[in-house]
């Protein structure tokens, strides 16, 4: 999937790759996307929850060997 | 003297036509003050040890980056975590029985370990509680959490409102140059109605 910017979030642990992630999006326009890496098991559903919070839409997530990969959308 | 007939019949008609459109218009208006009022979160700090020092933070930094209003109201022991200083901040194991007490080095076995130490040899042994805060220092750095100087960087940022308790400013006789600057000093009388106010209120 294209993206427009890559938060690095992998070692960190809760609350900070939401808090990375909401810091780069306030960087974007909107409707860019950010991809974020991170290997907090947690993470999963606070991006989830965060997307529906915020607004800006989680277009896809994955997981592979123990990290996660999510794709948000900046909304407009 | 009552409706004539034909009025009655009309008021019926109306009557039942506005608890049609009604709850359908209701709702919209509802949803609609929803979506667009800003969710809000006060919470009272009160203890200032390392482990009890991140709650407030956590959820006030994570709070802001959710797009909600954020005041956090810092009294009694909870003043420690405005000082300029926060890495003397320490953790106590001694009657915490909660408080796994593990190495932060070492093979994965030694690391599995946990310590039982009985309270009484806890707290005859001098410098016990400067070695757990190290451990638990250490813990912290190696499980990726971040520390208490960046989360309280970072809710500032996010300009989650801090407010110091002044009375206990006066009580422990701190002054204000020992606090981070820009802090508002007020009491009981501020906090209330800004709790009132809020959808989440907790005292941690």
């Amino acid at each position: 999937m294209n993206f427009d910017k890559e938060l690095d979030a992998r070692g960190l642990n809760c609350p900070l790759p939401i808090l990375r992630a909401k810091k780069a999006l306030t960087d974007m326009s909107g409707g860019q996307v950010l991809r974020i890496l991170s290997t907090d098991p947690g993470s999963v559903k606070d991006f989830q929850a965060f997307a529906k919070q915020t607004g800006n839409e989680l277009l896809a997530s994955g997981e592979n060997n123990k990290e996660f990969e999510f794709y948000l959308k900046r909304k407009q | 003297m009552g409706a004539t007939p034909e009025i009655a019949v009309i008021d019926d008609l109306i009557r039942q036509r506005l608890d049609e459109i009604l709850p359908q218009r209701i709702e919209a208006q509802l949803q609609a003050r929803e979506q667009s009022r800003t969710p809000s979160l006060a919470i009272i700090a009160s203890k200032g040890t390392l482990d009890w020092a991140y709650p407030p933070f956590i959820l006030g930094s994570t709070a802001a980056a959710l797009g909600w209003d954020v005041s956090i109201f810092f009294t009694f022991y909870g003043l420690n975590l405005l000082k300029k200083d926060i890495s003397d901040l320490k953790v106590s194991p001694l009657g915490n029985p909660g408080m796994p007490m593990k190495m932060p080095f070492g093979p994965d076995w030694f690391k599995s370990l946990n310590w039982n130490i009985p309270n009484a040899l806890q707290a005859g042994i001098p410098g016990f509680e400067s070695v757990a805060t190290l451990l638990m220092k250490q813990t912290i750095k190696n499980t990726g959490v971040a520390s208490i100087e960046e989360l309280r960087a970072l809710s500032r940022e996010a300009e989650v409102k801090f407010i110091a308790c002044q009375m206990t400013v006066d009580l422990f006789g701190f002054s204000h140059d020992d606090f981070i600057d820009d802090l508002d000093y007020a009491g009981a009388a501020t906090f209330l109605p800004v709790a009132q106010k809020a959808d989440v209120s907790l005292f941690i």
